[in-house]
C-alpha cells in the first residue's frame, strides 16, 4: 500500500478499495498504526483516543458502500463490548451490551471500527479540556485545544490519524472543533439521525454528525446514518435521499448574514476570513444580503438554561448502582454522594447544580420556562429569515483555537465560543462548518446554516465554497 | 374528675376521602420499552437497555398503553386530552433506574369524569418502579441485611386514576373500589389483583366539620395493597384525626403507613420532607396526540360497564336494585347469574330468586375474591336446584345441602337428591309421624308451646329437622306441630 492512500479521502479510499487497487485490511492496519501510536503516547501526542483496535475486523467488510472504511466514533457513542465512557471517570471501563444505531448503521454499509475519539466529559466544553482522561491537542499547534466537544474526533481527523469520524453537536460541539482543526463537520436536521445509544447531554439538543476532510465525505456519512429508527421516539424519516454534493457554483442562491451574529465579539482574523468568504460567494453568483436574527443574541443564555436542565436529568442514573464507577460508603446516599463527587469533573458537577436550580420549585418558571420561551422565538426568527434567503452564514467560532488552558479559569469566556453555533441547536436545523483560511496559521471556520432537511442543498452549497475556497489542510497532518 | 372543654362530637366530623389508584395495565409489552410484562419470572430476565436506564437508552411509548388509558378515559366519562404530554419525575431511589420516572403531570392523557357517585379528577399513564427486595429477617427496609433489586417490574405501564375527595367513609372507598375494579375488569384492561399489585391503592385523609365545605389538613396514606386492608387503614387514620381533633392537636399534612398486622399508622415522610421532583417536559418523547382513528378503535374496544350492567339487571331481569348492583359490580358473580339464568330449567327458576342464591348462599361459599366459575358447580346445576326449591320439591335446607354437594363435586341436583333421599316430606304420613316423636321428645317445649309460647317451638322443629335430614318443609312441619297439639 502506498503510503498515499492515507491522504485519500474517505470516498476516494472507498472508490479504490472497490476498484481493487486499496486493501481495506491494509488502510485499516496503516491507520489502527497511527491511531495506536497516538493513543501509546498518550498526553504526550495529540491525545485523540480513548480506545484503538488492536487488531483488524475479522472479516473486514469491503462491501457496502463504506467498503470497510476504517471509522473513529466519538466516545459517548455505545459500542457493543467496546469501551464507551462520554469522556467521564465515571464510566471509566463501562462496556455497553449494544450499539447506537448512528454507528450501527455506518457499520452495516461497511464501516470499521477504528477507534473511540477522547470528548469533553458527557460532551461539556468547548476545548476538550473537561475530559475526565485529559485534554486533546489541536494538531497544527500542540499548544492549543482542538475545540469541543468533539475534540478527539476532529483532531484526529485533521492529524490523519483516521478518515473520519463521528462526532455530536449539543451547541456546537461537531461544529467548533471542526472550525479551529480546519476540518468539515456536519449537524444535521435535530431528529434526522437517531440518538439511540448516544450517551445524553441534553436530549432535546444532541445530535450526531460526521466529522470529515471535505463536504463529500460529510454527504457519504450523512447519507448511511440519516433515517428514522424505531428506538428513538424523536427521529424522523428524512424526506429525500441524500446525494452527493457537486455544485461549484452559487448561481441565484440568496445567502443572509445576521449582524447579531457577525459583530462584536468576532475576532478581526475570523472576520477576515469570513469576509472573503462572502466576496467569494458573490464571485459563485450569490446575493448576499443582511438578516435578522432579532432573538439570537439570547439564544446562549437560553441555551445554559435549557442544556444544564435536560443534563441535570439525563446524569441522575449514574448513581453508582448498575454500571460504572461505585465509591466505598456506609449507606446509600453516602454512597450515591461519592460516587458522583469523585466520578463527574468540576464543569459536569457546575451543569448538573445549575441545571437542578434552574427546574427547582419555584424557579422552574423563571428559567426554564423562559428559556423554552426564547427557543420559540429564536426559531421564529429563523423561519422568516429562511422565507427571504437560503442559507445564513456566520463565522463558526469568534476566534481560533485558543490556548490550552487559557480559558478554563472562566467558564463564561468558554461558553462564548458557542455563540455562533447555539442559535442553530435550538432552533434545530442543520448547519455545516467548512475551513475558509487560517488566520495566523491557525483555520478559520464558515458556518453555513438552512432550513429543517435542507441537507441536501447545504452540502451542496458547501461543496460550492470548498471548491472556490481551496482550503489546504496538510499543515495539521501529523 | 377534672372538667374537661366541650369537645365537639365526633359526629360533628365528616371525613373527606379521595383515592389514587395505581393499576397495571395488561398490555403484552412495558410502557417505554419492547419487554414482556413480567409475571413471576427470575429476577431481571425480563430487561434491556431501556428498562434498566443503561446510558444512551431512550423510550418510545407503547401504543397499547395509551389505547388502555382512552378506554378508561371513556368508561370514567373523561375529557379524552387531543394532545397529553410525558414529563420527567426527577428523584433518586435504587427503584428507580434513570433517576426520573416517567409520568403525565400537568398535561394528562384524561381530566374529569365520574363512577358512580364518585368525580374523576383525572387519569394519567406512567412506569412502574423496579422492586426491592429487602433481604433479612424484617423483610421491611429497616433492619435489612441488603437491598437487591428486580427489574422486571421496571417500566411496567400504569393508569393512575386520582379521584375528587367525594368519599365519605372507609366503607364507601371500599364498596367504590370494588365497582373501579369491576369496571377495569370488564374493560379488560387489567387483571385488577390487588394481592399480586396490579391494583394499588393509596387515601387522602382529612375531616373536617360536618356541612362545612372547606377542606381540613389531609394526610396520604400509601399503597394498602387488600380492600380489607383499605377500610381497615382508612378507619384507623379516621380514628386517629378525629382523637388528635377532638385532643385539640392538629394533624400534620404528611405519608402514612398503616400495618396491617399491627394496625399501626406510622409516618413515612412530612410535608418538609417531601421532594421536589423538578417536573419538565420528557423530550425524549413526543407529545401523545390523540386522532379520531385512536378514539374510534377505544370506543369499539369498550364492552358493558357495571353501571350499565346493572340498570339492565333492574329494567330486563327485574332484580332488586341490591341484587342488581352486587351481580354488575362483582361481575364474575353477574356473569355465572347470567349463565344460571340462561340455562333452561323443569321447573324454572325465578330471576330474583337466583339472584339471591348466587349472592347469598353461593357467594358466602366462595373464598374472598373468588369466580365461581372456578369451582365445580355449573351455572345450569344452580337454576335447577333453585328451582327444585321454588317448587317446593326439597326443602331450603336440603338446597343448601346439595349445593355443599355440588361446589364440593359438581354434578346434577336432582341426582344429588334421589341418591342422598332430600326429597321434601310434604304433608305424607311419614313426616307426621316423625313430628309426633318429636312431640313425645319434647314434652316441656310441647307444653309451653301449648300455652301460647311460640318461640317454644324452635327445638322441635329442630328435631323434625334432624330426623328428616332437612328434608322436611319448614312451613309444613310447624303446621303439623301446631296440628297435632291442637292449636
Amino acid at each position: 500500500m502506498s503510503s498515499g492512500a492515507l491522504e485519500l479521502s474517505a470516498v476516494a479510499a472507498a472508490a479504490a478499495i472497490r476498484d481493487g487497487s486499496l486493501s481495506a485490511g491494509e488502510l485499516f492496519d496503516a491507520y489502527r498504526e497511527r491511531a495506536g501510536a497516538d493513543r501509546a503516547a498518550g498526553e504526550q501526542g495529540l491525545n485523540c483516543f480513548t480506545w484503538v483496535a488492536d487488531e483488524r475486523p475479522a472479516q473486514a467488510p469491503a462491501g457496502g458502500p463504506l467498503a470497510g472504511l476504517p471509522l473513529a466514533v466519538k466516545d459517548l457513542f455505545c459500542t457493543e463490548g467496546v469501551p464507551s465512557q462520554s469522556g467521564s471517570r465515571i464510566l471509566e471501563g463501562y462496556l455497553p451490551p449494544y450499539t447506537a444505531t448512528a454507528v450501527a448503521r455506518l457499520l452495516d454499509a461497511g464501516a470499521s471500527l477504528l477507534a473511540k475519539t477522547n470528548q469533553d466529559e458527557f460532551a461539556m466544553g468547548s476545548s476538550n479540556e473537561n475530559s475526565g482522561y485529559g485534554p486533546v491537542r489541536n494538531p497544527w499547534d500542540r499548544a492549543r485545544v482542538p475545540g469541543g466537544s468533539s475534540g478527539g474526533s476532529a483532531a484526529a481527523v485533521a492529524a490523519g490519524l483516521a478518515p473520519w469520524a463521528l462526532g455530536t453537536d449539543t451547541g456546537g460541539s461537531i461544529r467548533q472543533p471542526a472550525a479551529l482543526c480546519g476540518i468539515v463537520g456536519l449537524k444535521p436536521t435535530y431528529g434526522a439521525v437517531s440518538r439511540y445509544g448516544m450517551i445524553a447531554f441534553a436530549s432535546s439538543l444532541d445530535q450526531a454528525g460526521p466529522l470529515t476532510r471535505d463536504v463529500a465525505d460529510a454527504a457519504l456519512a450523512f447519507a448511511q446514518m440519516v433515517g428514522r429508527d424505531a428506538c428513538d421516539a424523536t427521529s424522523l424519516e428524512f424526506p429525500h435521499a441524500i446525494t452527493a454534493p457537486s455544485a461549484e457554483r452559487l448561481d441565484g442562491v440568496r445567502i443572509g448574514v445576521p449582524d447579531e451574529l457577525t459583530g462584536d465579539g468576532i475576532e478581526a482574523g475570523v472576520r477576515a476570513c469570513f469576509e472573503a468568504a462572502l466576496a467569494r460567494a458573490e464571485e459563485l453568483g450569490a446575493q448576499v444580503q443582511t438578516v435578522r436574527l432579532a432573538h439570537a443574541p439570547h439564544a446562549l443564555s437560553a441555551y445554559y438554561v435549557l442544556a444544564p436542565a435536560e443534563a441535570s436529568s439525563n446524569l441522575a442514573r449514574f448513581d453508582g448502582v448498575r454500571y460504572g464507577l461505585r465509591a466505598e460508603a456506609q449507606e446509600l446516599l453516602e454512597m450515591y454522594t461519592s460516587t458522583r463527587h469523585d466520578g463527574f469533573g468540576a464543569e459536569v458537577r457546575r451543569r448538573i447544580m445549575l441545571g437542578t436550580y434552574a427546574l427547582s420549585s419555584g424557579y422552574y418558571d423563571a428559567y426554564y420556562g423562559r428559556a423554552q420561551r426564547v427557543r420559540t422565538k429564536v426559531a421564529g426568527d429563523f423561519r422568516e429569515a429562511f422565507a427571504e434567503v437560503d442559507f445564513i452564514l456566520t463565522p463558526t467560532a469568534p476566534t481560533v483555537a485558543f490556548a490550552l488552558g487559557e480559558k478554563t479559569g472562566d467558564p463564561l469566556a468558554m461558553y462564548l465560543n458557542d455563540y455562533c453555533t447555539v442559535p442553530m441547536s435550538l432552533a434545530g436545523i442543520p448547519a455545516i462548518s467548512i475551513p475558509c483560511g487560517l488566520s495566523a496559521g491557525l483555520p478559520v471556520g464558515l458556518q453555513i446554516a438552512g432550513p429543517a432537511f435542507s441537507e441536501n442543498r447545504l452540502l451542496d452549497a458547501a461543496h460550492a465554497f470548498e471548491h472556490a475556497l481551496e482550503f489546504d489542510g496538510s499543515g495539521a497532518r501529523v | 374528675m377534672s372538667e374537661r372543654p366541650a369537645a365537639p362530637g365526633t359526629a360533628a366530623l365528616e371525613p373527606v376521602i379521595g383515592l389514587e389508584i395505581h393499576v397495571q395495565l395488561a398490555t403484552a409489552t412495558k410502557m417505554f420499552c419492547g419487554c414482556e410484562l413480567s409475571f413471576g419470572e427470575p429476577p431481571n430476565t425480563r430487561t434491556c437497555p431501556v428498562c434498566i436506564g443503561l446510558p444512551g437508552s431512550l423510550p418510545v411509548a407503547n401504543a397499547r398503553a395509551i389505547h388502555f388509558g382512552l378506554m378508561i378515559g371513556l368508561a370514567l366519562g373523561s375529557e379524552l386530552a387531543p394532545r397529553s404530554i410525558f414529563h420527567r419525575k426527577n428523584y433518586f431511589y435504587p427503584d428507580q433506574a434513570k433517576g426520573y420516572q416517567i409520568s403525565q403531570y400537568d398535561e394528562p392523557l384524561c381530566r374529569g369524569g365520574r363512577l358512580g357517585e364518585v368525580r374523576i379528577h383525572r387519569v394519567h399513564l406512567e412506569e412502574d418502579a423496579a422492586k426491592l427486595i429487602h433481604v433479612g429477617a424484617s423483610g421491611r427496609i429497616h433492619g435489612s441485611d441488603a437491598s437487591i433489586v428486580d427489574f422486571n417490574r421496571s417500566g411496567t405501564p400504569l393508569a393512575e386514576i386520582v379521584t375528587e375527595p367525594d368519599i365519605r367513609s372507609a366503607e364507601q372507598a371500599g364498596e367504590w373500589l370494588r365497582l373501579l375494579r369491576g369496571t377495569l375488569r370488564q374493560l379488560g384492561v387489567s387483571d385488577v389483583n390487588m394481592e399480586e399489585g396490579s391494583l394499588r391503592c393509596d387515601a387522602n385523609i382529612s375531616l373536617r366539620a360536618a356541612g362545612t365545605s372547606e377542606l381540613g389538613t389531609k394526610t396520604e396514606l400509601k399503597n394498602m395493597n387488600s380492600f380489607r386492608f383499605i377500610e381497615r387503614g382508612i378507619r384507623a387514620e379516621i380514628a386517629r384525626q378525629q382523637k388528635l381533633l377532638l385532643d385539640g392537636g392538629q394533624v400534620l399534612q404528611e405519608t402514612l403507613h398503616f400495618d396491617p398486622d399491627s394496625g399501626a399508622i406510622t409516618s413515612l415522610r412530612s410535608k418538609e420532607e417531601a421532594h421536589d421532583y423538578r417536573y419538565f417536559p420528557e423530550p425524549d418523547l413526543l407529545p401523545v396526540a390523540i386522532d379520531e382513528q385512536m378514539l374510534a378503535a377505544a370506543a369499539a374496544a369498550m364492552s358493558e360497564l357495571p353501571a350499565e350492567r346493572a340498570e339492565r339487571l333492574r329494567g330486563d331481569a327485574g332484580l332488586s336494585e341490591d341484587s342488581a348492583q352486587l351481580l354488575a359490580f362483582r361481575g364474575e358473580l353477574g356473569d355465572f347469574f347470567e349463565a344460571a339464568l340462561a340455562a333452561p330449567t323443569d321447573p324454572p327458576a325465578g330471576a330474583q330468586a337466583l339472584a339471591n342464591w348466587v349472592t347469598g348462599e353461593l357467594l358466602g361459599r366462595l373464598d374472598d375474591g373468588q369466580d365461581p366459575a372456578d369451582s365445580r358447580l355449573e351455572p345450569a346445576a344452580l337454576a335447577a336446584l333453585v328451582g327444585m326449591v321454588g317448587a317446593k320439591q326439597i326443602s331450603v335446607g336440603a338446597a343448601r345441602q346439595v349445593l355443599d354437594r355440588l361446589l364440593a363435586e359438581g354434578g346434577e341436583p336432582g341426582a344429588i337428591v334421589v341418591a342422598e333421599g332430600l326429597a321434601a316430606m310434604d304433608g305424607s304420613d311419614e313426616l307426621a309421624a316423625i313430628v309426633a316423636a318429636a312431640l313425645e321428645a319434647n314434652a316441656d317445649a310441647a307444653e309451653r308451646v301449648r300455652q301460647g309460647n311460640a318461640k317454644a317451638i324452635g327445638p322441635i322443629v329442630g328435631q323434625v329437622m334432624r330426623d328428616t335430614k332437612g328434608r322436611a318443609d319448614g312451613t309444613e312441619v310447624s303446621r303439623l306441630i301446631n296440628e297435632q297439639l291442637g292449636l
